[in-house]
């Protein structure tokens, strides 16, 4: 019974609660705020002494440093080139030994199966290609994520990516954005789809969304290695003595590439579909921590690399038998592979890529992990170089492919900006609940993937460079 | 006591010095955020640092360092405190 | 709400995405964002951890259990928020989840190094329910910075018990676990203190609560309805009138099955 009227009783408590509000001069919500902060502030002054004077003095030391005018800037490049220089210095060891034990281990598993007496095409699905794609999938990619994921683990334990808003938020105000946008952008650096429902954190629903839509230009942990392999080759190995610091300047410049096209397509949304003005900035700069080396080495190693690596094993698998599959089905003269590749050949020709790349790209939609080995199979079914264990065998088969400095450079411009992979697409769309949205975040980028590699190539030919 | 009921806006608040908030001319949500935090009037509040290019301002607000816009700090009016005033 | 442990898994399941057994002693764990609560929330419950969204909200749930003397405790990673006044959609959660979900015990964790901004979360709490534990966290920290803090008499304070760790070094999460179990078995009583409000809140509540008094028989605090109904609170009543129809139903049913007899 009493239940039965508790509706009419609260809108009739809500009645005489309206009209208490109206005749008290000022706003009760504010005084409320300010009471329940007037109880606190005694309660702290019962119990709370400070022993020494300066209640911040080391983080004022490290702040003054790390967003001072003349070194804020520097010191957060010299961050990012120092981190991209460790990965790639520190992946170079482990990642050849991974190569030349899991490919020896390869012509162990061949010989098995020739022991076994098994069919042809079944030592071709498994070894050549499961065995084959998951191999270079963990060499490719663990040593540079097992570096990688603790070092940026350790950045933000410390309080530092709170710096980075802080310091950047200027420039983001101006492409009308929200300077908590430079946190999700270093949470892509991880995961795109990590990144993307970080920025839950903005507050203002416009600016999320701009985030949201940008989030794929920070090259995340899939797309890195591909980046790292390719100037690794191309580029810092022209240069033999100083490649390890040569390949992370590349990799920095990219990086500050994707930032530019972030700002730029942020300011673009803001004053097209997006409009309004920038709306605020309330930001923490909590105390720097000392990070505790348990909990990082915990954190980066299972909750991100490992699960990043399940993740990638998990679609490379089926991803390699079926490529294997369709290098191997003729039609008439040509694999079906092949087929689909000449079929693409035109317009990656135009985009200064060849067929079998952009190929890889569409097959590398469920995780950009795949794209390189799904690209090496590729070419290692079609021509006549059947094995290599290092990045110098590996280069021979992409000039004998045809590749110049030029698609070296496409490439990587092709993979910063290209569309996100399925598992962004899909986080996405739970994040905004907007069809719409998912598309425009998946249109974006490829268009700009496209234009960008068209107009290098087009220039580019047009001055005789390649 | 002659300049201890000047009012102005915590944006003209001089790196360093510490302030007293008099009122919130913010509205919705920023407003509800700025409160939460114990942005209050009475509250002290000391600015620390600026960004590398003068903008957003960091302040020091009960212990923590709050970082705002000068926009957004333009609309907090404090007043500035008379000498022997309780400093944050 | 007082509900059946039947009503309650229920109302856990459909309206905060967490499966609740009958046996289990249930924690709210709610803090500031940034003082350590995950810690805590990984120190107490190890591996046994759940994490999705909120029903319908894009807002992350954790949640899991832990053994401690043999009682089994299912533990809510509540959303890091500064306070409960519910102008975000983690802070209408977490009051929600206070509210409305009825947990036997609430631990709210402080950060040491910011005592005065945490109280305000805290006490905001205490208003809602009075089985809460204070944690009062990152204590290495606020050593650090030469800060002390006299923990009994905040205590005497307070109200409440309040346990001081250092997650992250592991330490006083034993003393943590113990007054958790003392707690939520009933063997501690906690009376946390109540905001004094200025004069004029605490007269436009005086007129208020007569009226507000008869609406939840006392499972939630009139005087907590009648402060939101001062706040001009929007949120607030929908939930409120949301759950109340709950309520209503499972009084319905407990009518009809007198009926019945």
């Amino acid at each position: 019974m009493c239940a039965m009227s508790s509706s009419r009783n609260l809108s009739e408590a809500y009645g005489q609660a309206e009209y208490v509000r109206k005749a008290y001069r000022n706003s009760f919500s504010d005084q409320i705020v300010a009471d329940i902060y007037g109880n606190a502030e005694q309660i702290t002054k019962h119990v709370l002494s400070s022993k020494g004077r300066h209640r911040i003095g080391f983080d004022q030391i490290i702040d003054n440093l790390v967003t001072s005018k003349w070194f804020g800037y520097p010191l957060m490049i010299l961050l990012l080139v120092g981190v991209f220089w460790i990965t790639i210095e520190g992946a170079n060891i482990p990642s050849g030994l991974l190569a030349s034990v899991l490919f020896a281990f390869q012509d162990q598993l061949t010989l098995g199966f020739q022991w076994l007496g098994a069919p042809d095409w079944v030592h071709g699905v498994l070894v050549l290609g499961v065995y084959r794609t998951l191999a270079w999938v963990v060499s490719v990619m663990l040593p540079p994520m097992a570096i990688f994921f603790p070092l940026f683990t350790l950045l933000e334990d410390s309080g530092y990516l709170p710096r980075i808003a802080f310091n950047l938020d200027h420039i983001f105000k101006k492409a009308k954005a929200c300077g908590k946008q430079s946190l999700t952008m270093c949470m892509g650096f991880g995961c795109n789809a990590a990144g993307v429902t970080s920025c839950r954190i903005i507050d203002s629903p416009r600016e999320r969304l701009i985030a949201i839509l940008t989030n794929n230009f920070v090259p995340c942990n899939g797309r890195f290695p591909t980046l790292i392999a390719i100037t690794s080759i191309f580029i810092g190995g022209a240069i033999a003595s100083y490649s390890g610091i040569i390949n992370a300047l590349v990799i920095s410049g990219m990086i500050l590439l994707g930032i530019a096209v972030t700002l730029t397509v942020s300011w673009l949304l803001s004053i097209t579909i997006l409009k309004g003005e920038p709306s605020s900035l309330v930001l923490e700069l909590p105390s720097y921590r000392r990070p505790k080396i348990g909990a990082v080495i915990y954190r980066s190693v299972i909750d991100r690399t490992l699960f990043v690596l399940r993740r990638a094993i998990i679609i490379a698998a089926p991803a390699g038998a079926v490529i294997w599959i369709l290098a191997n089905i003729y039609i008439g003269e040509l694999s079906i592979l092949s087929t689909v590749a000449h079929t693409l050949n035109p317009l990656g020709k135009l985009i200064g890529l060849d067929g079998f790349i952009l190929m890889a790209f569409i097959l590398g939609l469920p995780a950009n992990e795949i794209v390189m080995p799904i690209l090496i199979m590729s070419y290692l079914s079609t021509g006549s170089l059947q094995d290599f264990a290092s990045l110098e065998e590996l280069r021979n088969v992409l000039v004998s492919n045809g590749w110049t400095w030029l698609t070296a450079v496409n490439v990587m411009l092709f993979s910063l900006l290209h569309w996100p992979c399925a598992t962004t697409l899909l986080t996405t769309y739970k994040e905004t609940g907007s069809k719409k949205w998912t598309f425009l975040s998946f249109l974006i980028p490829t268009l700009i993937g496209f234009s960008a590699c068209f107009i290098l190539t087009q220039v580019v030919r047009m001055l005789g460079l390649a | 006591m002659k300049n201890a009921e000047r009012i102005n806006s915590l944006s003209d608040l001089s790196l360093g010095s510490a302030c007293q908030i008099v009122s919130l001319e913010l509205s919705g949500l920023l407003r509800r955020r700025i409160l939460d935090l114990g942005i209050v009037p009475g509250t002290l509040i000391r600015s620390i640092r600026r960004g590398p290019s003068g903008d957003p301002t960091a302040y020091l607000v009960r212990g923590t360092l709050i970082a705002l816009r000068s926009e957004d700090a333009s609309q907090i009016l404090v007043r500035k405190l008379s000498n022997g005033e309780e400093c944050v | 709400m007082i509900l059946s442990a039947e009503k309650k898994s229920l109302l856990w399941q459909n309206y905060f995405g967490v499966t609740i057994r009958n046996d289990q002693l249930s924690i709210a764990l709610a803090g500031n964002p940034n003082v350590g609560k995950s810690t805590i929330f990984n120190a107490l419950t190890g591996l046994h951890q759940h994490t999705g969204n909120w029903p319908g909200k894009t807002v992350n749930n954790a949640h899991g259990s832990y053994q401690y003397q043999k009682k089994p405790f299912l533990i809510v990673d509540l959303p890091g928020t500064y306070s409960l006044l519910a102008h975000t959609v983690e802070e209408q959660i977490a009051r929600d989840f206070l509210c409305f979900a009825n947990p036997d015990v609430t631990v709210v964790v402080l950060d040491a190094t910011s005592l005065e901004r945490n109280l305000n979360l805290a006490l905001q709490v205490f208003e809602i329910t009075p089985n809460v534990i204070v944690c009062l966290n990152l204590m290495d920290e606020a050593k650090k910075k030469n800060l002390v803090i006299d923990v009994p008499s905040l205590e005497r304070e307070l109200g409440v018990p309040v346990v001081a760790t250092a997650a992250r070094q592991g330490k006083g999460l034993e003393e943590l676990r113990e007054k958790i179990l003392q707690v939520a078995t009933g063997l501690l009583q906690p009376t946390p203190r109540q905001i004094k409000y200025s004069s004029d809140v605490e007269s436009a509540l005086k007129e208020l609560l007569p009226l507000v008094e008869n609406i939840t028989n006392n499972s939630l605090s009139p005087r907590w309805i009648a402060l939101r109904l001062l706040d001009g609170d929007q949120s607030f009543l929908e939930s409120l009138s949301n759950f109340l129809d709950i309520d209503q139903v499972s009084f319905q049913d407990w009518e009809e099955s007198k009926c019945a007899q």
